[in-house]
C-alpha cells in the first residue's frame, strides 16, 4: 500500500461565498418524498377530525343540557309524574354519584398505592409480584358488567348481610357498599398504575440517598417516595373517579336501579342509606333515555350535562396537577 | 503492511487551566514540580510528546492547600474484597481513612472504587447479588457488628447527581434531623441544626431568605451543597463523595472543592473521582484502583510526581483510562 495521501482541509474557493443558512432550522415538509407528504397529511386530517367529532359530542350535549337543565332539577327528587315538567328532578342521582366516587376512590387509593408500593419497592418473591401485576391487569380487563354480577354472588351472602337490606334472613346484596367495593375494583389498576409509574420515575440515587443518611425504607418510602409521587397518584385518583362516575352496569346491578335513595329502616343516619338502595347520574340518564323506563330525553340530556361537567372538570384537575408538578422541578436522571 | 510515514502523535486535551489564577496562586513550599521530578519515559517513547503535555496537568500551581494539620485514623478497610455474583469488583483491598486528610480514590470506570466507597456504609447490601469478605472497621469496629442505619449516620454520603429531596430546602436537612419518618419536632427547635449544617456546606448565605423553597429549583451546585450539607446535618464522623462535581460546571466544582478541602479536619473525607486534576487539587492520599485491585496508596505529591507503579505512571499520565 502506497503512503497515505493526506486529505486537503475543504476551504471553499476565494471569492465565493457560501449560501447564508435558511432562516430557521425547522424542516419543512417542501423535500420530504411522496408518500411521506401524503401520510403527514392523513395525520393532520385525522387529528383535525378527531377534535371536530369530541368538540361536536361536547357542544351539542351542553347546548342541550342548558336547553332543559333547571336549577330546580338540582335539588328535587325524581317524582312520579305524567309529564316531563310535573316528575322532579335528579337530586338523588347526584347525590348518589357523589356518595359512589367518595366511596370507591376511598377504597381504590390507600390500596392501590399500598400495592404500587409493594410492587416497586419490594416485589419479592418475584413470582408473587409477577402474579399480583397479572391479576390487576386482568381486573383491568374484566367488563364492569361482570364484575357487578359477582359483586351480586358476594353480598348476597349472609356473612355480609350487615351492607345491605336484610328481611328474614334473606340478603338483599345491593346497596352503596356493595357498589362502591365493586366500582373500587374498578379504579384500582389505574390508581396502581399510575403510583407505580410516580415511584419508578424516580432515580434509584434519590432512594440511596436517603438510606445513606440512615433512614429506613419505610422511613424513606414515606417521607421521600409518596411524596414525591404524588402528582401522578392524583393522576391515577382523577381518573379512577372518571371512570367510577361513569360506570354504569355496576350502578344498574348492584345499586338496586331505584329511582330515589331507598334507605334501611333499622340503621342509623348514614347506614340507612349507604346500606339501601339508591341511584347515580349515569343510571338517571340511563333511564330517562328512550329505551329507559323513565323515558324522559329531556331530563336525560340535563342529567348527561352535569356528568358531561364533572368530567371535564376532573380532566382540567389532572391538567392543573401535571403542570404544578412541572413547577417543582425534577432530578437530572 | 506497514506505515511508510510514521503516524502522527495522537491529540492529547491540554489541561483545562486559568492561566490567570495559576498565575496569582503560587506554588506552596514543599510541593514538587514536575520539572524536579526525575521522571523515565523509556518504556513509552512512542508517546512521549503526550506524555510530557498531560503531566503538566500535575505540575500546576493549583494545588494550594496545606500539608494536613493532623490526621486520626477513623476507618481501616482490611483486605476487603466485594463480588456481584461472580464477578470481582473489588480485590483484597486495603486501605487507611483519615480524618484530617482527604483520600481521593482515581481509576478508570469499573475498577470497583464506588464499590468500595459504597461498601464502607454498607450501601453495596441493597445489591442482593453483592458479597463482601474482609473486614471493614469504623474506630476499632467492625461495621457489620453496627446496625445499618446507624452506620450510615455515622458515614454519610453524597452522590454523582445532585438529588435533593422533593421538598423545601428547609425540610431537606430537617429530615435527616427528624427521628425515622416523624415529623414531629417543631421547626422551631431543629432551625439552629438546619442552618449550621447549611453554614457548613457554604450554603446558607445564598439560601437564607429562600428556606422554604423546593430544593429542586436550585442550580446544579447549590444543589449538591445541599447534599452536602444534608450529609453533614447527620454529623457524621466520615464523608463518601462519589465523583460529587461530575455533573456540575467548572465553577460551582472549585466552589465544592474548596469546602470539601475545609471539611477534612472536622471529617474524614473520602472522594471518589475520575478527574485527575481534582485529585490532585484537593486529595492529601490517593489510591489509585484498577481492574478491582489496589494499585497505588500513597501521598498525592508522591503518586503523582513519583508514582512507584508503573500502571499508576501510565494512568496519571493518560496513557489508558
Amino acid at each position: 500500500m502506497g503512503a497515505p495521501v493526506a486529505t486537503p482541509p475543504a476551504v471553499p474557493p476565494p471569492g465565493k461565498v457560501p449560501p447564508p443558512p435558511a432562516k430557521a432550522a425547522v424542516e419543512g415538509s417542501a423535500t420530504w418524498r411522496l408518500v411521506d407528504r401524503i401520510g403527514l397529511a392523513i395525520c393532520w386530517v385525522l387529528g383535525l377530525l378527531f377534535c371536530a367529532i369530541a368538540v361536536a359530542i361536547v357542544v351539542y350535549l351542553l347546548s342541550q343540557g342548558i336547553k332543559y337543565l333547571r336549577p330546580s332539577m338540582l335539588v328535587t327528587p325524581a317524582t312520579a309524574g305524567f309529564a316531563q315538567g310535573e316528575s322532579g328532578g335528579f337530586s338523588d342521582a347526584l347525590a348518589g354519584t357523589l356518595i359512589v366516587a367518595a366511596m370507591g376512590i376511598a377504597i381504590a387509593l390507600p390500596i392501590g398505592i399500598a400495592i404500587a408500593v409493594w410492587l416497586v419497592e419490594y416485589g419479592r418473591p418475584a413470582g408473587l409480584a409477577r402474579i399480583t401485576e397479572s391479576t390487576i391487569e386482568a381486573i383491568a380487563g374484566i367488563p364492569s358488567i361482570v364484575l357487578a354480577l359477582f359483586g351480586t354472588v358476594i353480598f348476597s351472602s349472609t356473612a355480609l348481610g350487615f351492607l345491605s337490606r336484610t328481611s328474614d334472613g334473606v340478603v338483599f346484596g345491593r346497596s352503596f357498599f356493595a357498589a362502591s367495593t365493586m366500582l373500587a375494583l374498578v379504579a384500582l389498576p389505574l390508581v396502581v398504575a399510575s403510583t407505580r409509574e410516580g415511584l419508578q420515575s424516580i432515580p434509584r440515587h434519590v432512594r440511596e440517598a436517603s438510606y445513606a443518611v440512615g433512614k429506613t425504607k419505610a422511613a424513606t418510602t414515606r417521607r421521600i417516595l409518596i411524596p414525591a409521587s404524588r402528582p401522578q397518584i392524583a393522576t391515577g385518583a382523577m381518573l379512577g373517579l372518571g371512570r367510577i362516575i361513569g360506570d354504569t352496569a355496576i350502578i344498574v346491578v348492584l345499586l338496586g336501579a331505584t329511582q330515589n335513595f331507598a334507605p334501611v329502616e333499622d340503621a342509623a343516619f348514614p347506614f340507612d342509606y349507604l346500606r339501601g338502595a339508591g341511584t347515580t347520574l349515569t343510571n338517571f340518564v340511563y333511564e330517562a333515555s328512550p329505551t329507559g323506563n323513565l323515558n324522559q330525553p329531556q331530563k336525560a340530556y340535563a342529567a348527561a350535562f352535569v356528568l358531561l361537567l364533572m368530567v371535564l372538570a376532573l380532566n382540567a384537575a389532572v391538567d392543573v396537577v401535571h403542570r404544578r408538578a412541572r413547577k417543582v422541578g425534577a432530578w437530572s436522571s | 503492511m506497514e506505515f511508510l510515514t510514521p503516524p502522527p502523535p495522537p491529540i492529547r486535551r491540554l489541561k483545562l487551566e486559568d492561566a490567570k489564577a495559576a498565575q496569582q496562586v503560587a506554588p506552596p513550599a514543599g510541593i514538587a514540580t514536575g520539572g524536579d521530578v526525575p521522571v523515565d519515559r523509556g518504556p513509552y517513547g512512542h508517546r512521549s510528546t503526550g506524555t510530557s503535555q498531560a503531566r503538566g496537568g500535575f505540575t500546576g500551581a493549583r494545588r494550594s492547600i496545606g500539608a494536613p494539620q493532623f490526621s486520626i485514623r477513623r476507618m481501616e478497610i482490611d483486605d476487603v474484597s466485594v463480588s456481584y455474583s461472580n464477578r470481582e469488583a473489588v480485590k483484597s483491598v486495603s486501605l487507611p481513612v483519615r480524618q484530617g486528610e482527604v483520600l481521593a480514590m482515581i481509576g478508570p470506570s469499573g475498577c470497583g472504587k464506588t464499590t468500595l466507597l459504597r461498601s464502607l456504609n454498607r450501601l453495596t447490601e441493597l445489591t442482593s447479588t453483592a458479597t463482601l469478605r474482609g473486614r471493614i472497621l469504623l474506630d476499632d469496629v467492625d461495621i457489620v457488628l453496627i446496625e445499618p442505619t446507624l452506620l450510615r449516620r455515622r458515614v454519610t454520603m453524597v452522590f454523582q447527581q445532585p438529588n435533593p429531596f422533593p421538598m423545601s430546602v428547609f425540610d431537606n436537612i430537617a429530615y435527616v434531623l427528624r427521628e425515622q419518618g416523624s415529623r414531629r419536632q417543631r421547626k422551631k427547635t431543629l432551625e439552629p441544626r438546619v442552618h449550621s449544617a447549611l453554614d457548613r456546606a457554604g450554603l446558607f448565605e445564598e439560601v437564607k431568605d429562600n428556606l422554604d423553597h423546593p430544593a429542586l429549583k436550585l442550580s446544579g451546585g447549590q444543589q449538591q451543597r445541599l447534599c452536602i450539607a444534608r450529609a453533614l446535618a447527620a454529623e457524621p464522623e466520615v464523608l463518601l463523595l462519589d465523583e460529587p462535581c461530575s455533573a456540575l460546571d467548572p465553577q460551582s466544582t472549585q466552589v465544592i472543592e474548596d469546602l470539601i478541602v475545609k471539611l477534612r479536619d472536622d471529617v474524614a473525607v473520602v472522594i471518589v473521582t475520575h478527574n485527575l486534576q481534582q485529585a490532585y487539587r484537593i486529595a492529601d492520599h490517593v489510591a489509585f484502583m484498577y481492574l478491582g485491585e489496589l494499585v497505588e496508596y500513597n501521598s498525592a505529591t508522591a503518586l503523582f510526581g513519583s508514582p512507584r507503579e508503573r500502571r499508576t505512571q501510565e494512568y496519571v499520565s493518560g496513557a489508558f483510562g
